[in-house]
């Protein structure tokens, strides 16, 4: 990525590149140190906040919401945790389990104080005087460039409170915000029933604000530069620029930032899809399929995709690239998806392989009985059900292939099979990545 | 006011003992699990609807006040 001279943009052939977060990224190709961060144009060193209340403001009027999933606010909830009585506790949620997305693993590995900025800003706003940096314990290298940059903060006494870091377990509904607070009170790595939500009583029963890195990277350069300057980029309705993950039939599998608002097959083309790709994954494991000829020109921000039941989610573009079936990847997901549940509700514990099972069925083309129907009663009963929204998001996915691939699964459905299930496994094109079983502790 | 079935799905283990006790509103998905209504109470189920609650073996069902 080239640096420009105004936290600006560039012209790509394709799409508009942003360069904020991912300003000077590739200078040194390793993590900027904290003298490189604090000299690195254009962000010079952190405001001092001597009112919270006006980055907090700022924020709201920025427009911000969160870069992971469910796309809140990032004002309104801030305002919330510094609304409780008591001191409060800010969590950095580094953890990015989805397996798709590796966005916030870039921006800490390159950009790590730019994060922690984020953090110790929103920390001293919401009147917290604690910043818990929660990272996948399978990220070895990960953990070791935060601890250098908490280290270097440390050293230089720059922040007005405590940084503290902590390796989780990092399977996929460990990085949800109640099972991250439940872990660090002690308990496993699993979401827990709301009322009461983490803003209410979190960590240590503080009220707790949660965001991802990204997001508090935003906050960082919104403390820095204020709401206007937020909303040069991206639409009035979801301004600012996003991180997305672009991978599968592309040529320049990568990181890229973007406008948000950037429409979706102009995204995509920054990474040089492969000419015939027809349909595009959007958000992750808990996103949605598409066809390219009606999401093409559909802008990649939260309040266009709503209207189609999508979401930008964690910024996860993926090109299901020719030759290989939409069905049998949403199957191979949906398996994981099943095994990755905290095993604590019913209707997602039997559920989730259920549907898993029947969508395997459908997608090797070897159905008993009727998967369809099956899958049309079982999508419909699991939904809203669990303690989390693990059952949702699987069934949204679930759902979203059989709409955008209805014509192979009624001919998979009626017993014919699928060419490509039964090409020699050398050849076989698996696209979405299903990571590795974690070992025997997985919740704690 | 305006009272509905709730329930703490990590609490409840699929006994099963709701849908026996108020069939009127809850059945059960084929793993055994309740489904409940969205819409509040009816005056003349609140008492049936009280026992379901009093009587969950894992104190997983509730009456909450109304969402709607």
């Amino acid at each position: 990525m080239t640096p420009t001279a105004s936290a600006g943009r560039h012209r790509q052939a394709s799409a508009v590149l942003a360069t904020r977060l991912s300003a000077n990224w590739e200078d040194s190709g390793r993590p900027a140190s904290l003298q490189e961060h604090l000299a690195r144009f254009p962000y010079g060193p952190p405001p001092r906040i001597a009112d919270g209340g006006r980055l907090i403001e700022a924020v709201t009027q920025a427009g911000l919401t969160g870069r992971g999933g469910a796309g809140f606010p990032t004002g309104v909830k801030m305002r919330a945790v510094a609304d409780r009585r008591g001191p409060a506790v800010v969590v950095l949620n580094g953890l990015e389990s989805e397996p798709a997305s590796a966005k916030d693993k870039m921006l800490l590995g390159r950009a790590p104080h730019l994060a922690l900025d984020g953090a110790v800003l929103a920390a001293v706003a919401v009147g917290a005087d604690e910043v818990d940096v929660c990272l996948p314990r399978n990220a070895g290298w990960l953990l070791a460039t935060m601890h250098n940059a908490v280290t270097e903060r440390a050293r230089a006494g720059i922040d007005p409170v405590v940084v503290r870091l902590h390796d989780l377990p990092h399977g996929y509904v460990s990085s949800s915000e109640t099972a991250v607070v439940n872990w660090l009170n002690g308990g496993p790595a699993k979401p827990v029933a709301t009322p009461p939500r983490p803003f209410e009583k979190g960590v240590a029963r503080r009220p707790t604000l949660l965001a991802n890195a990204e997001t508090l990277a935003h906050v960082a350069l919104i403390g820095r530069f204020g709401s206007a300057w937020f909303r040069r980029l991206g639409t009035q309705d979801a301004p600012g620029s996003m991180l997305t993950t672009i991978t599968g039939g592309v040529a320049a599998t990568g990181v890229y930032e973007i406008e948000v608002g950037t429409p979706v097959g102009a995204a995509l083309g920054l990474a040089e899809p492969h000419e015939h790709v027809r349909h595009v994954l959007i958000g992750g494991y808990f996103g949605t399929w598409h066809d390219l000829d009606s999401v093409g020109t559909v802008p990649l921000a939260g309040p266009a995709l709503r209207k189609l039941g999508a979401s930008p989610g964690a910024g996860v573009l993926v090109a299901l690239p020719p030759g290989a079936c939409g069905l049998i990847e949403t199957a191979r997901v949906l398996w994981w998806l099943a095994g990755q549940g905290a095993e604590q509700c019913g209707p997602c514990l039997f559920g989730l392989p259920a549907i898993a099972d029947d969508f395997a069925q459908l997608a090797a083309g070897r159905p008993h009985g009727s998967p369809l129907d099956r899958l049309d009663r079982r999508l419909g009963t699991v939904s809203g059900r669990g303690a989390c929204a693990h059952p949702d998001g699987a069934v949204r996915l679930a759902r979203s292939a059989l709409s955008a691939f209805a014509a192979d699964a009624k001919a998979h459905a009626s017993a014919r099979r699928c060419l490509y299930a039964y090409r020699g496994s050398s050849q076989r094109a698996h696209v979405l990545p299903i990571p590795v079983p974690q070992g025997t502790d997985r919740w704690r | 006011m305006n009272r509905s079935l709730g329930i703490n799905p990590i609490a409840c283990t699929g006994h099963g003992i709701c849908a026996e006790l108020l069939p009127e509103l809850i059945r059960l998905d084929e793993w055994g699990y309740p489904i409940l209504p969205a819409d509040p109470v009816p005056d003349q189920l609140q008492p049936l609807a009280k026992r379901a609650v009093r009587l969950c073996p894992t104190l997983a069902l509730r009456l909450e006040r109304s969402s709607r």
